[in-house]
């Protein structure tokens, strides 16, 4: 128990964070188990980790980089549809679903990341407003270039064509069809697959946080004129958040991309950005068990309340006002210090 | 002759420093020498002629009255700002074109008038972060927690603790460096510096807001850095009784321009420094 105390209150929140995730795990396994989730939940349960992992990974921007980024659906779709073709063109070749669903994940995070160094290059040039104007550009760019692609296989390999619907395969089968999206793509997606995905980005962003390059990271957040003045590379640690970023939601977008027969481009559109920036705000900048339990919780809500799904953005929209508006609040905010004091030194003023 | 027509043509020649250097750094080639540096914002002349030579381990001071553009000095030797003309040589290399990471990486560090530190991070860390270029582990290390990681990170922990006793503040190394009081955050910002493995430390306006017995402490522990790092530093003061306390030369800026150079006495002494400072003695005025 002593030893529980003299850790330090990051080791701390890390734990319970790995705890809160494989706890959660274990209850609806044991749910599962005994038959008492209905259907539309279980549905649920893979979006539910995907969404997990888009927070997570924009929260390495937003809240640890500290970049405003309108975009993230975007790398989520890049990683989608190279997923499904990943999958799907190695069908025949690797016979164990798992086997095929971790390297369709592989390659939607590599084709992600390198989507993430071609915007982040420019775009991380600009600060604030700029770029979030930028990446929010970026995020509607690639849905209208993947409306654009068709892809198929057949047993020559893979064809792509851009703008032309006609794949000149013979019996093949189409992956990429313009604005349906992805098509006759096999679900292999499981609850367990999300639950280690989820669990891999935990432990990439809790050591990439509490590591000397998190460090920069987080410097470069605080006090950038100060972060170059004790020989910070700037670019290249606001570049290294973003692209592991991207990465991650790749990763997540082919997860997502393999759960259902058929995905299109329109559903990674910046509704889906705003709604993860959400997760993101909603769980707190730089808390990721926060940001968890947010995704959860308002990936799960529309669907408890069906009849009320019209209302969803209006709701969205005006819990983020309350919210900011909490937030801002002098009193609220040392009301809440004075509850959980997180630090020694926020202890002594409050 | 021949130095005059070479300076026609456009080429740099070296002036011959003005500046005094200690006796002991005499015999070592200097740690900083300016020449001719400016910069003009727009068509201001900000800072204009500014020569300058600064010996290994001396401790020089800049002063001059508000606006005569001191920061503004530590701002282009630390490249915040590029000089419109004149060069800086670091330890006998030219400073041209790098960036302010750059010329930390080559032993420049400095704190800030308006204190910056990390304010959401803790006191530990802002020290750690002093040690970035020093801590030689990758991302994937870092992510993958090899032996590597573990190995440098307890060297950086200890290495933290060790700077942050300069100041006797290794018991605060857990608080939130925002939170600390303002004399232990102008602290901090100095033991950052230092963690960054400096051979010049530019100290912008160190005992502002400093009550005379922080201001002595302060001056006890410049001259006790100096000692134990074997480096030069070079401060911004308003304070007097520090500048004259501990500085071996002295430099006094008005609009600027260098108007005096020399030891504390010589400045003290100086009619042209007490002009810039008090105004023009009027023909039997009183003090």
């Amino acid at each position: 128990m002593s030893k529980l105390k003299n850790m330090k209150q990051t080791t701390k929140t890390s734990i319970f964070t790995y705890a809160l995730v494989i706890a959660a795990y274990l209850v609806i396994q044991a749910l599962l188990g005994r038959g008492m989730l209905s259907r539309s939940t279980q549905g649920q349960l893979v979006p539910i980790c995907c969404y997990i992992v888009m927070a997570l990974s924009l929260n390495l921007v937003v809240g640890v980089s500290g970049e405003l980024s309108l975009g993230h659906a975007g790398f989520m779709s890049v990683g989608a549809f190279s997923g499904a073709v990943a999958a799907v063109s190695l069908e025949g070749m690797v016979g164990s679903p798992a086997l095929r669903l971790a390297i369709a994940m592989v390659a939607g995070a590599a084709l992600a990341a390198v989507a993430g160094v071609i915007v982040g290059v420019p775009a991380l040039r600009l600060q604030g407003d700029y770029l979030a104007i930028v990446t929010l550009a970026f995020g509607q760019i690639i849905v209208n270039i993947l409306q654009c692609v068709y892809a198929g296989v057949d047993g020559g390999g893979l064809h792509f064509n851009f703008l032309d619907p006609e794949l000149h395969m013979t019996n093949g089968t189409p992956i990429i069809s313009g604005p349906k999206g992805t098509v006759s793509v096999t679900k292999i997606s499981s609850f367990t697959a999300g639950f280690v995905l989820v669990l891999i980005s935990l432990f990439v962003i809790l050591n990439l946080v509490n590591s000397r390059s998190g460090r920069a990271i987080m410097a470069v957040r605080d006090n950038r004129i100060a972060a170059e003045s004790v020989g910070i590379n700037v670019t290249k640690y606001r570049l290294m958040a973003f692209v592991t970023a991207a990465a991650l939601a790749g990763a997540a977008g082919a997860l997502y991309g393999l759960n259902y027969s058929s995905v299109a481009p329109v559903k990674f559109d910046y509704n889906q950005s705003i709604l993860v920036l959400v997760f993101v705000v909603l769980g707190g900048l730089g808390n990721m068990w926060g940001s968890i339990i947010a995704a959860a919780f308002l990936t799960i809500l529309p669907e408890a309340m069906r009849g009320f799904e019209d209302y969803r953005m209006l709701v969205y929209a005006i819990v983020l006002i309350l919210v900011m508006l909490a937030t801002n609040n002098d009193n609220l905010k040392a009301l809440l210090g004075r509850l959980i004091p997180r630090r020694k030194g926020a202890a002594d003023n409050g | 002759m021949a130095e005059k027509k070479q300076f026609e043509k456009g080429k740099m020649v070296p002036v011959p420093s003005v500046s005094i250097i200690p006796e002991r750094d005499l015999d070592k080639t200097p740690i900083l020498e300016c020449s001719h540096l400016g910069i003009d914002f727009g068509g201001l002349t900000a800072v204009n002629e500014f020569n300058i030579t600064v010996g290994r381990t001396e401790i020089a001071g800049l002063i001059g009255p508000n606006g005569a553009g001191k920061t503004t000095v530590f701002n282009l030797l630390t490249k915040v700002y590029q000089p419109t003309r004149g060069t800086i040589l670091l330890d006998g290399l030219d400073t041209h074109g790098k960036t302010p990471a750059q010329i930390n990486r080559m032993g420049i560090a400095r704190t800030f008038q308006n204190i910056r530190l990390f304010n959401n991070l803790s006191v530990e860390d802002n020290v750690k972060i002093g040690l970035h270029n020093q801590e030689k582990y990758s991302m994937f290390s870092g992510i993958l927690r090899l032996p590597k990681y573990w190995r440098q990170e307890k060297a950086a922990h200890e290495r933290a603790l060790e700077l942050l006793s300069i100041f006797n503040m290794e018991d605060l190394a857990d608080h939130q460096a925002g939170s600390l009081p303002y004399g232990a955050q102008r602290r901090l910002e100095i033991v950052r510096a230092l963690a960054t493995n400096p051979s010049l430390l530019l100290l912008d306006e160190p005992a502002a807001g400093m009550n005379p017995s922080e201001t002595a402490e302060l001056m006890e522990n410049i001259v006790k850095i100096r000692d134990t790092f074997q480096i030069a530093i070079m401060l911004i003061e308003h304070d007097m009784s520090l500048v004259m306390g501990i500085c071996e030369g002295i430099c006094v800026l008005n609009f600027g321009q260098i108007i005096a150079k020399g030891t504390a006495e010589e400045i003290q002494s100086n009619p042209t420094v007490i002009e810039a400072y008090l105004g023009k003695q009027q023909e039997g005025g009183t003090d």
